[in-house]
């Protein structure tokens, strides 16, 4: 034990004196976590909508009414009046309008008469967003210009949905909190089960242990542990500071920190093996710096840190359902924006501790104790 | 029963053997040195005896472990301190010393006397504290060297313990060594391609080339297995026809041979032959241009034996070593 451990206050104490590594291996990911919460989780508004009204009649003042609401209202959209279609379209291609509606001549007579009438929506479709946005709130507002002028039924005859809301509402960077920390977890395996692993490896420091009398599963122990202490508390930082910026109620809780030191524990163990199988075969500095990208977005993605699993296609689905990330992540959540019991989250964590048992044993069997 | 015994010994990379079937016996207490150029074969031998890589055939005992049955308890007796400086600099001498302590088993309350022991023998004892990054490359090469006695291990493998240090580094890592082999009674077994260092440190050295061992002696003996007691270095002008067999028919004369106009000639009686010559030249009617005389060297004993100058090998055999290409 003393020779293992001698391996873990080693790395231990080089990571407590570069104070860089340590910068690097949490402010990423927290940077990562402010830049995307923000930037994923508001929603569309003040789009630049050219009306084109070439009919002036009734029942395009009315509409027209309707979206003057929602601009003082929700904010969606401002209209901007254009009397030529073609100047309305040049500006709409010249990205300076999101959208254009055009009310035909003849609509508010075409109305009365019940003829087809019909309003056109011209959209930049290079821009999914939007476009989802605009036809999300002009569908409805047609809806609601189409319905007949009624007074409302004290009791209501038609069946309606009520929803009811389990917890508070969740911001999206609230949502991508979990997935922040297992990033941070990740960066910290990557950073010391790779990169500073095969430096060592490579400026022959590991032959220094390798001529001493410890054993093989000493070795490898020895390095995942150091490993795993770094990534925990690298996770730790980022799910306490992160939990204060994306504001997640009651977040210094000891019970809800005890179950995510656990979470955390798992999650490490499993990432910091894993990485050690990539590279105990590998000699090259280069290897560890040249796939961390690729095993980042590989990882990351598809376990549904910023999108729902469900969404995905097949393929990535498959990966999702090996990808450690992916029962880290769930395991956050849970804990994070549910504060749920540890029985919410067994099966994440007998997952990653198997996960890590597989790995760590794999590495002893393909670990070479000699050069 | 030797500190180091091989045996036949010999190491294949993909068809290419770096060490053929070397067999050599170091006795308890010597200080033993294997010589040659890089490529040689020496840090791939050192690499099987720490049981680093192991050997395609033949077999050898470390204090009386074999290599690759017993690799635990070779580990356990002896103490290695590779090429490459591999002491962590962002540690302090004593941080590095306790971790090697550690790894190497030593009991936990003899652990801290050790480290200042150590850190006294090898003269750093006022850095104790202080990150290794601090140090030269000499005083790390001799922190090395503590540690690789943390354990007090019989026998001491040493990987070319000077290469890379300032003429007064080396000269200070020499004495070091010499002072803890005789505190410590210790085995050592080191590899250079320093023929004064060879010369300098070692009981006996064997001398190794393209992976074999072609001469195996204390430096007193191999020097006087070579023919002539002294190389006089010597050049005329003109040279005449016919001049290198008068060379060779001079007194005392062993061996001549002719680099670019320069006369090589082994004496077994320097100041003898350096009368004759001169007379011989006078005689001639031709000057000489210069004339040197020194005693034999390694480096005489190696172009000897192998019929190349060590000097001129260090470069193009580099690249044959797969171990030595493992370093970069």
């Amino acid at each position: 034990m003393d020779r293992m451990w001698a391996l873990v206050e080693r790395d231990l104490r080089r990571f407590r004196r570069s104070p860089t590594l340590i910068f690097v291996s949490m402010v990423f990911p927290l940077v990562q976590l402010l830049v995307l919460g923000y930037a994923f989780g508001g929603k569309l508004k003040d789009l630049k909508v050219g009306v084109v009204d070439q009919d002036r009649g009734v029942q395009a003042v009315k509409l027209r009414e309707m979206f003057n609401a929602v601009h003082a209202n929700a904010r969606t959209f401002q209209t901007i009046d254009y009397h030529d279609e073609r100047a309305a379209v040049d500006d709409l291609r010249n990205g300076r309008l999101d959208a254009v509606l055009d009310i035909p001549p003849n609509f508010s007579r075409d109305v009365l008469e019940k003829t087809a009438p019909r309003v056109a929506l011209i959209e930049d479709n290079t821009d999914n967003f939007i476009e989802a946005t605009l036809q999300g709130v002009f569908a409805p507002l047609l809806g609601a210009y189409n319905q007949p002028a009624t007074t409302a039924a004290r009791v209501p005859t038609a069946p309606t949905l009520a929803v009811v809301e389990l917890y508070p509402y969740v911001p999206y960077i609230q949502y991508l909190l979990a997935g922040s920390t297992v990033l941070a977890i990740f960066v910290s395996a990557m950073i010391g089960g790779g990169i500073i692993y095969i430096d060592d490896k490579a400026r022959g420091l590991h032959e220094g242990y390798l001529v001493t009398p410890i054993t093989k599963f000493g070795l490898i122990f020895g390095f995942n542990l150091a490993g795993t202490i770094k990534a925990v508390i690298a996770g730790l930082v980022l799910a306490i500071f992160g939990s204060l910026i994306a504001r997640i109620p009651d977040p210094f809780s000891p019970a809800r920190l005890a179950k995510i030191a656990l979470v955390d524990l798992a999650t490490s163990l499993a990432l910091i093996s894993m990485m050690f199988l990539f590279m105990v075969r590998v000699n090259d500095p280069l290897v560890p710096r040249a796939t961390f990208g690729v095993l980042n977005t590989l990882l990351f993605f598809p376990s549904g840190a910023v999108y729902p699993a469900s969404a995905f296609p097949k393929w990535m689905r498959a990966i999702s359902i090996a990808d450690p990330f992916t029962y880290g992540v769930h395991a956050f959540k849970e804990l994070m924006l549910k504060n749920t019991s540890l029985s919410a989250v067994a099966g994440d964590l007998t997952f990653l501790f198997l996960f890590a048992a597989l790995m760590m044993a794999a590495a002893t069997a393909l670990f070479r104790r000699t050069l | 029963m030797g500190a180091i015994e091989v045996e036949k010994i010999t190491k294949r990379f993909d068809g290419f053997t770096a060490v053929d079937a070397v067999s050599f016996v170091v006795e308890s207490g010597e200080v033993f040195g294997l010589l040659g150029p890089n490529g040689a074969g020496k840090s791939t031998l050192i690499r099987m005896l720490t049981t680093l890589i192991p050997p395609s055939a033949g077999n050898a005992r470390v204090s009386g472990f074999d290599i690759v049955h017993s690799a635990q308890e070779v580990r356990r007796s002896i103490g290695v301190i590779p090429q490459a400086m591999t002491s962590d600099l962002d540690l302090s001498l004593a941080e590095n010393l306790i971790i090697f302590a550690k790894l190497y088993g030593v009991p936990r309350e003899t652990r801290a006397r050790r480290v200042k022991e150590l850190l006294e023998a090898v003269e750093l004892e006022q850095w104790t504290d202080k990150p290794v990054k601090f140090l030269s490359g000499g005083m790390r090469r001799r922190l090395e060297i503590a540690r690789g006695l943390i354990h007090e291990p019989q026998v001491f493998f040493l990987d070319e313990p000077t290469t890379g240090l300032d003429p007064v580094s080396r000269v200070s890592v020499w004495e070091m060594l010499m002072k803890l082999k005789k505190e410590r009674n210790l085995t050592i077994l080191l590899t250079t391609h320093y023929m004064d260092e060879a010369d300098k440190l070692c009981d006996r050295i064997a001398i190794v080339d393209h992976g074999k061992l072609v001469a195996l002696d204390s430096p007193l003996k191999l020097k006087a297995s070579i023919p002539g007691a002294n190389i006089l270095e010597v050049s005329f002008s003109p040279v005449p026809e016919g001049w290198l067999d008068t060379l060779k028919s001079l007194p005392d004369v062993a061996r001549v041979t002719a680099v670019d106009h320069v006369f090589r000639v082994s004496s077994n009686n320097g100041p003898r032959t350096t009368v004759a010559l001169v007379e011989a030249a006078r005689g001639a009617g031709i000057s000489l241009v210069s004339l040197s005389v020194q005693s034999t060297t390694l480096d005489d004993v190696f172009m000897h034996y192998t019929g190349r100058q060590l000097r001129d090998e260090l470069q193009e055999s580099a690249v044959y070593d797969p171990s030595f290409m493992y370093k970069k």
